[in-house]
C-alpha cells in the first residue's frame, strides 16, 4: 500500500517491519517522530520507552540486543554525543539480535545548537552508516539495517538529515515480519570489555570492516547511474535528491547509500569514466577526503560550502554554471521573524523576574533558551543539555561570593533529569552555594510535548512512577528547596532574591506547566483599560500578543494571539490590564 | 527538465501551516501523482516564520523550493507573504491572507511593519489578498482561517473540487467538518 510518510514515520514503519522488540530514545528535533510513531504500533510486538537520556536508551539497546532482541535507538546529532560511550565498545561486541541506531542530523540548524556531521562517528567507532535520501528508502534502509547488524555482527548507525526526517514523501507499506528473540547465552570474551578480551574483539572489528568495504563495492545501497556524460557527481542523501533536480540526465551519479564505510573500487571505476567528477555533500569533505586519500581528482569543497543547507539551484550554478530563475526581490529590509516564548509560557515569568534583577543566568537546551531574545534577553550562556547547573558551578568556583550572588542557573525539567542532576550533584559535593531553578512546565516541551521521568506517564500515556523532584534534590544534598509559581510574580521574586542571596545550594522549582497542554485552560483573553499610563512595564514581558502603537504610544493585546494567562494583569503597576470575555474573543 | 506543480504554504508557528500542507500532500497522492512535503518542525514552530514545500509532479526529487520557483504561494500573514516574495516563480500566483501578526523586532520597537504590503504585492505579483479570519468567522470559527485558505488555493490548482472535499473529510474530526467545509467553500468560491 502507498503512503506519504515523513522520513521520521517512515524509519518507525521500516523498524516496525523489521520485527523491532524494543526501542529507547529521548526526544530531540528532527529525530523525535521516529519513537513517537514507534509508540503507535502495538505494545505487545514492540516496547518503546522515553529515556532520561540518550547515553541511558543506548545502553537499553545494548542490553536488549546482547538478550537477543531487535533494539533501536533514535536521536539528534548532538545526542549521539552522548551516546558516544556506548556505541564505541558495542561496535568490539558487537550484537545479538540487530541493533540500529538512528541519527538525525541539522544542517542549517533549524532547531539545534550546532551543526556536527555525525558520519564522522560511523568511521570513528567503525560502525557502517546507511544514509536514506527519501522516505521510501528511510522504510527500507532501517529493514536492511537490521538485517546488516545481524549478517556482520555489528551496530548500524541510520543518518538522516532534517530534510529526509521532515519531508514526507511516498511510501510503499508492507508487513511485520516475525523474528523471535533469540536465545541467550553466556559469552565473557564477546560481551565482557575489559583489555584482554577487548584486544581479541578490535582484531574482530577491523575484520568486519574489511568484508563491510567489499560490500560497499557492491551492494544495492550504492549505485552508479550511468548517462554517458563527461561529469559525475558523487553524492548521498538528500544532496542527491537536489543534485537530480538540478542536473537530471546531464550528469552521471554515484549515489552511495552506505556511507561508511565507503566504497574503493566503485568510485575509482566511476571516477575513470568520468572527465570531470564533483563530490556534493552538505556538511563536512567526509566522501571527499576519503576520494582524495585514494588519489582520485574530485571537485569538492572548494566550490561548496561547509555551511548550512544546499539547494537545486546552487548546485546547478556551480556544475553546469546556469543563473538561478529571475525572481521578484524587496526593495526594502525586513524584520526578522524569530520564534519567540509562546502566550502564556511560564517561562516568560521566571525572565520577567531574572531580568529585572539583573542576574547572569546560567541557561540550557529547551524552550526556555528563547529567554535569551529581546525584550527579555536574560540568559547568558546555552551550551548543551545539562550544562546550566555543572557550568554554574564552574563559573563560581573560579569567581568572587559578590558575583556568586547574582549567579543562578535555570534548567527545564527533562533536561535536568536528563544529566542537570549529575551537575546538582557536584554542587553539592564540591560545596557550591548556587541557586538552580528547575523549570518544571510538566512536559518535554520544545520537542513537542514528549512525557519524562516527572511526568508520571509512559510515552504511551499510560500512568508511571513519578520521580519527585523535590525529593530527588534533597536527597542528593540540597537543604534548600523551594516550590514557586512564576506567574505570582511579586513572591517569585522575593524568594529567587532570598535564595541568591543565601550563603549555601539551594534550589528553586518554577512550576506551572507549558501552556500549549491541553489540560491548561485559561479563561478568555486579556485588555488594556483607559487606566494605563503607558508606562511600558508588560512591554517587557516580550508578549508576543502584546504591542505598542509608535506614533500614539497607545498599548494595544490582540485577542487573537493572547491566550488569557493572565501574567501581565499581575505585571502592570496601574491595574489597567482586565480580562474580556469569551465571547468577546470570538468576535 | 523535471516539471512539477511547486506550492510554498508560510505563515507563523502556530498559524496551521501543517494541516494546510497535509492535506495539499493528501489530495495529491490520491490523484497518482509523486509528491514530497517538506515541514518545519522544533524551535522555528514557536511564532518564527514557518514555511512549508508541497511539490508534485510525475517525479519528484528535491523537497525544497528554490527562489523562483513556486508556482503558488500561500500566505497566512502579510509580511511572510512579503519575505517568500522572491520565491514566486515569474507568472506565479500569490494568496495572502489579509493578517498582521507582529514579529518581536516590531514589538520592541527595534524596526516597523513595512507599510503597505498588500498593495506592493499587488503590483508586483498575480495576488490575490483577502480576510480570511473573517470568512472563518463567518464559518463558525476564527480557527478555519487555515481551510478558507486551503480554499482559495484549490480553486487555482486545477484539481477537481472532489478530490479536495475527500482529503478534508479524511483530515478533519467529524465533528468540526461542517465548519471546515463551509470554510472551504468559502474560500473556494471566493472571488479576487
Amino acid at each position: 500500500m502507498k503512503k506519504l510518510l515523513l522520513g521520521n514515520a517512515a524509519v518507525a514503519q521500516g523498524a516496525y517491519e523489521a520485527g523491532v522488540h524494543f526501542v529507547s530514545s529521548y526526544p530531540g528535533t528532527p529525530s523525535t517522530e521516529i519513537t513517537e510513531c514507534m509508540a503507535t504500533y502495538p505494545e505487545d510486538e514492540v516496547f518503546v520507552e522515553w529515556a532520561p537520556n540518550e547515553k541511558v536508551a543506548a545502553e537499553a539497546v545494548v542490553g536488549a540486543s546482547i538478550a537477543g532482541g531487535r533494539a533501536m535507538s533514535c536521536c539528534k546529532h548532538v545526542g549521539l554525543n552522548v551516546m558516544a560511550d556506548a556505541l564505541f565498545t558495542m561496535s568490539y561486541t558487537g550484537v545479538g539480535g540487530g541493533a540500529v541506531f538512528c541519527v538525525a542530523d541539522d544542517p542549517g540548524m533549524h532547531s539545534s545548537q550546532n551543526e556536527q556531521d555525525s558520519r564522522h562517528y560511523a568511521k570513528a567507532a567503525k560502525i557502517p552508516m546507511l544514509e536514506p535520501s527519501d522516505s521510501n528508502e528511510c522504510l527500507t534502509y532501517t529493514k536492511a539495517a537490521f538485517d546488516l547488524s545481524e549478517a556482520y555482527d555489528t551496530p548500524v548507525f541510520l543518518r538522516l538529515t532534517t530534510r529526509i526526517a521532515h519531508s514526507q514523501s511516498v511510501v510503499e507499506v508492507g508487513q511485520r515480519e516475525e523474528h523471535a528473540v533469540k536465545e541467550y547465552k553466556r559469552n565473557i570474551p564477546k560481551y565482557v570489555m575489559m583489555p584482554a578480551m577487548a584486544i581479541g574483539r578490535h582484531v574482530v572489528v577491523e575484520q568486519r570492516t574489511e568484508k563491510l568495504i567489499d560490500l560497499a563495492n557492491d551492494c544495492p545501497y550504492n549505485t552508479v547511474e550511468d548517462n554517458g556524460a563527461d561529469i559525475g557527481i558523487i553524492t548521498s542523501g538528500i544532496a542527491y535528491q537536489y543534485a537530480k533536480e538540478a542536473l537530471g540526465d546531464q550528469v552521471n551519479y554515484c549515489k552511495l547509500g552506505l556511507v561508511w564505510p565507503l566504497p574503493t573500487t566503485l568510485l575509482s571505476d566511476f571516477c575513470k569514466k568520468c572527465k570531470t567528477v564533483y563530490v556534493i555533500e552538505e556538511l563536512d569533505p567526509f566522501i571527499e577526503e576519503h576520494c582524495r586519500a585514494m588519489g582520485l581528482a574530485v571537485i569538492g569543497k572548494e566550490k561548496f560550502s561547509l555551511l548550512g543547507e544546499y539547494t537545486p539551484s546552487r548546485i546547478r550554478s556551480v556544475v553546469l554554471g546556469k543563473e538561478p530563475p529571475a525572481s521578484i526581490v524587496p526593495k526594502e529590509a525586513l524584520p526578522s521573524r524569530p520564534p519567540v516564548l509562546c502566550p502564556g509560557c511560564p517561562h516568560r515569568g521566571t525572565f520577567y523576574v531574572l531580568q529585572k534583577l539583573g542576574l547572569t543566568v546560567s541557561g540550557d537546551i529547551g524552550c526556555y533558551t528563547l529567554g535569551a531574545v529581546a525584550p527579555l534577553s536574560s540568559l547568558d550562556t546555552c551550551i548543551c543539555m545539562g550544562a546550566a547547573v555543572s557550568a554554574a558551578h564552574g563559573m563560581s568556583k573560579v569567581k568572587s561570593p559578590e558575583f556568586n550572588q547574582t549567579l543562578v542557573s535555570v534548567i527545564g525539567d527533562s533536561t535536568f533529569l536528563h544529566s542537570g542532576v549529575t551537575g546538582l550533584m557536584d554542587m553539592v559535593y564540591n560545596q557550591s552555594a548556587n541557586t538552580v531553578i528547575i523549570l518544571d512546565n510538566s512536559i518535554t516541551g520544545m520537542t513537542g510535548h514528549q512525557q519524562n521521568p516527572a511526568t508520571g506517564k509512559t510515552i504511551r500515556g499510560k500512568a508511571t512512577r513519578q520521580v519527585d523532584l523535590i525529593e530527588l534534590c534533597r536527597a542528593i544534598g540540597v537543604e534548600h528547596v523551594t516550590v514557586a509559581d512564576p506567574f505570582d510574580v511579586k513572591n517569585f521574586e522575593r524568594i529567587v532574591k532570598t535564595e541568591v542571596a543565601r550563603d549555601a545550594l539551594s534550589v528553586i522549582i518554577a512550576q506551572r506547566p507549558c501552556a500549549l497542554l491541553k489540560s491548561v485552560k485559561y479563561e478568555g483573553h486579556c485588555r488594556i483599560t483607559d487606566k494605563c499610563r503607558r508606562c511600558k512595564m508588560c512591554m517587557k514581558l516580550g508578549c508576543p500578543a502584546i504591542s505598542i502603537d509608535k506614533q500614539s504610544g497607545s498599548v494595544h493585546i490582540d485577542a487573537t494571539q493572547c491566550n488569557g494567562c493572565g501574567l501581565c494583569i499581575g505585571v502592570c503597576p496601574f491595574g489597567a490590564i482586565e480580562k474580556a470575555d469569551e465571547e468577546e474573543h470570538d468576535k | 527538465m523535471n516539471h512539477t506543480t511547486n506550492i510554498m504554504i508560510v505563515g507563523v508557528g502556530g498559524q496551521g501551516t501543517l494541516l494546510a500542507s497535509r492535506i495539499l500532500g493528501n489530495v495529491a497522492l490520491s490523484l497518482g501523482l509523486d509528491v514530497k512535503v517538506s515541514e518545519v518542525h522544533g524551535m522555528s514552530q514557536r511564532g518564527g516564520s514557518v514555511v512549508t514545500y508541497v511539490k508534485y509532479g510525475d517525479t519528484v526529487h528535491s523537497p525544497i523550493i528554490d527562489r523562483g520557483e513556486a508556482d503558488i504561494i500561500l500566505a497566512f500573514e502579510l509580511l511572510e507573504a512579503y519575505r517568500a516574495l522572491p520565491w514566486l516563480k515569474t507568472g506565479g500566483k500569490l494568496i495572502v491572507n489579509d493578517q498582521r501578526i507582529n514579529p518581536m523586532p516590531v514589538i520592541t520597537g527595534a524596526t516597523d511593519y513595512p507599510d503597505r504590503i498588500a498593495q506592493t504585492l499587488t503590483e508586483c505579483a498575480d495576488t490575490t489578498v483577502l480576510d480570511a479570519l473573517a470568512l472563518a468567522a463567518r464559518a463558525g470559527n476564527i480557527k478555519a482561517v487555515n481551510v478558507v485558505l486551503i480554499g482559495v488555493m484549490a480553486q487555482n490548482t486545477g484539481i477537481p473540487y472532489e478530490v479536495w472535499v475527500q482529503a478534508i473529510q479524511g483530515t478533519v474530526p467529524p465533528k468540526f467538518l461542517e465548519i471546515n467545509m463551509r470554510a472551504f467553500d468559502l474560500g473556494y468560491h471566493h472571488k479576487k
